[in-house]
């Protein structure tokens, strides 16, 4: 149990190791990668100072807004296009056409339209979260058992009923996945748009800090960065998997 | 109430999204006396479970008609269980919420629809599985949860599509009995679609044999048996030969039927 924990992480301590050494002794130039231990202290340094937690709460409420909208958004848009046709026929040319591209080409746009402030950022979320949450809720709707419907409809259940209580819960595990791949983008959506304009968030902190020159500082912020997106998809799976338990 | 049923001319064509349209039945009539066992016995593709689905009010009736105690159907209702043969429970749902699912629609009062709930699920033997969820059962299990769910409603008119067909010999001899025992405590009208042989002829009062696509009945058999329905019956001459009649009927219609899917 203990070995096995110790040859996972050996990759990990051995990575950060090379990463200290390398740039001390002019393996690397220290100007492209600061020492681990020179990250650690700035890292500390920006935490003390509040910058971190003022910059990160900022993008933490752009990343929750825009990505429960984009949920509630898409859960709705794709759930209903499976269970009506006319939903379907008004709303799948539209999707259709915003699938291929690349959300981040829409934030320009998005400045556009909803300023230099969280506004803009929210919307680029938004878009970029949509597109995967309404594909997993169409095609996890559309899975649903033809039997399963009937069964509750010989029931006594209203159509409506079924479509909340049937159709939903059994796209969950489909719509679910969706919402893991949406969080990814999230991130993405997050940081590019913040390099772009604004004067918070992390990426706003990653573009200040690297164009001033403050690289150790800047890397600090980008391990914040790795660091939130993979807590967040960890806190996730958790939580997917306790409500989907039912699954074998 | 009148729980008889009454097929007139139906015909049904099934519409694939793509490619050409199929006609499944054609011309079926047939009357199920009030709690009279009947099975629809074909060869796979011959359009038994389409008759089940439309009975059912699952798919709309076209051309002709289908009336239960003298009522057009129109839709699904509570008068009309139905158990399908991949069970189709809830999988998010454990047995004991499964089998209150239809109490609830119904708007039986919560004390009560608890007492009909454990009930039943003593009646399908399932005590101490109610707060399983289905994939932590076999497929027995589940087919009794399904039958339990169905019948806790308390349906005048059973629909049975192939029900014990994803089960294997053991387990589908014992849910006869179960279904034979729960049938006798409390007797209702039952559809039984199916294409086994044996198991119309163990089961059923009347047999009806449908031909293969477009479905079509072409002989209805009484296969009620002297001295009842026992697993003993199933040794007696007089089933070997009912057995033995309608696999007569049925193989010519299988033979068309295996043709058909070969050639498209």
């Amino acid at each position: 149990m203990i070995l096995r924990f110790l040859i996972r992480i050996f990759p990990l301590v051995l990575l950060a190791g090379l990463w200290e050494i390398a740039p001390r002794i002019g393996w690397i130039n220290p100007e492209a990668l600061p020492p681990a231990s020179a990250v650690a202290v700035a890292w500390y340094r920006l935490l003390m100072s509040g910058d971190l937690v003022y910059n990160g709460v900022s993008s933490l409420i752009n990343v929750s807004a825009g990505l429960s909208l984009g949920i509630v958004v898409g859960m709705a848009a794709g759930v209903l296009m499976a269970w009506y046709p006319a939903v379907d026929a008004a709303v799948s040319p539209l999707m259709k056409s915003l699938y291929p591209m690349p959300k981040s080409a829409l934030i320009p746009v998005m400045i556009l339209w909803f300023g230099l402030g969280a506004g803009s950022k929210i919307a680029s979320i938004f878009m970029g979260c949509l597109l995967p949450v309404v594909l997993s809720s169409y095609n996890g709707a559309r899975g649903v058992e033809q039997t399963l419907i009937w069964s509750a409809l010989g029931l006594g259940a209203s159509r409506r009923r079924v479509l909340w209580e049937v159709v939903v819960p059994g796209a969950l595990p489909e719509i679910m996945a969706g919402i893991r791949n949406a969080l990814a983008i999230s991130f993405i959506l997050l940081v590019s748009s913040e390099f772009l304009v604004g004067q918070r968030g992390l990426g706003y902190l990653i573009s200040f800090l690297g164009d001033g020159g403050v690289y150790d500082a800047m890397f600090a912020g980008v391990l914040t960065v790795a660091a939130i997106g993979f807590f967040a998809d960890r806190v996730y799976l958790f939580f997917m998997q306790r409500t989907l338990q039912w699954r074998e | 109430m009148a729980t008889g049923i009454q097929f007139s001319a139906v015909t049904h064509t099934y519409r694939p999204p793509r490619g050409k349209p199929v006609l499944a039945l054609d011309g079926v009539s047939l009357e199920v006396k009030e709690r009279e066992f009947l099975a629809l016995l074909g060869p796979s593709g011959c359009g038994k479970s389409t008759l089940l689905y439309l009975l059912g009010g699952f798919l709309p009736v076209e051309n002709g008609d289908i009336s239960v105690g003298g009522k057009k159907v129109q839709g699904p209702g509570p008068d009309r269980g139905i158990v399908f043969q991949n069970f189709a429970l809830f999988p998010w749902k454990t047995v004991r919420q499964n089998v209150l699912y239809g109490l609830e629609k119904q708007g039986v009062a919560r004390p009560e629809r608890e007492r009909r709930a454990q009930a039943m699920i003593e009646l399908v033997h399932l005590n101490g599985f109610e707060d399983s969820y289905p994939s932590q059962l076999s497929g027995g299990m589940k087919q009794r949860v399904a039958i339990a769910r169905t019948l806790a409603v308390e349906p005048q008119i059973l629909l049975m599509d192939e029900p014990f067909g994803a089960l294997d010999a053991q387990t589908r001899a014992l849910m006869h009995e179960e279904l034979l025992a729960i049938m006798r405590r409390a007797p209702k009208t039952v559809v039984f679609v199916t294409h086994d042989v044996r198991e119309a002829v163990y089961l059923a009062d009347r047999v009806a044999v449908m031909s293969a696509r477009p479905g079509r009945i072409k002989e209805i058999v009484d296969t009620r048996l002297p001295g009842g329905t026992n697993p003993e019956v199933q040794q007696t001459p007089e089933f070997a030969q009912k057995v033995e009649h309608l696999w007569q009927l049925v193989r010519d219609e299988a033979i068309k039927a295996q043709a058909q899917a070969t050639h498209g």
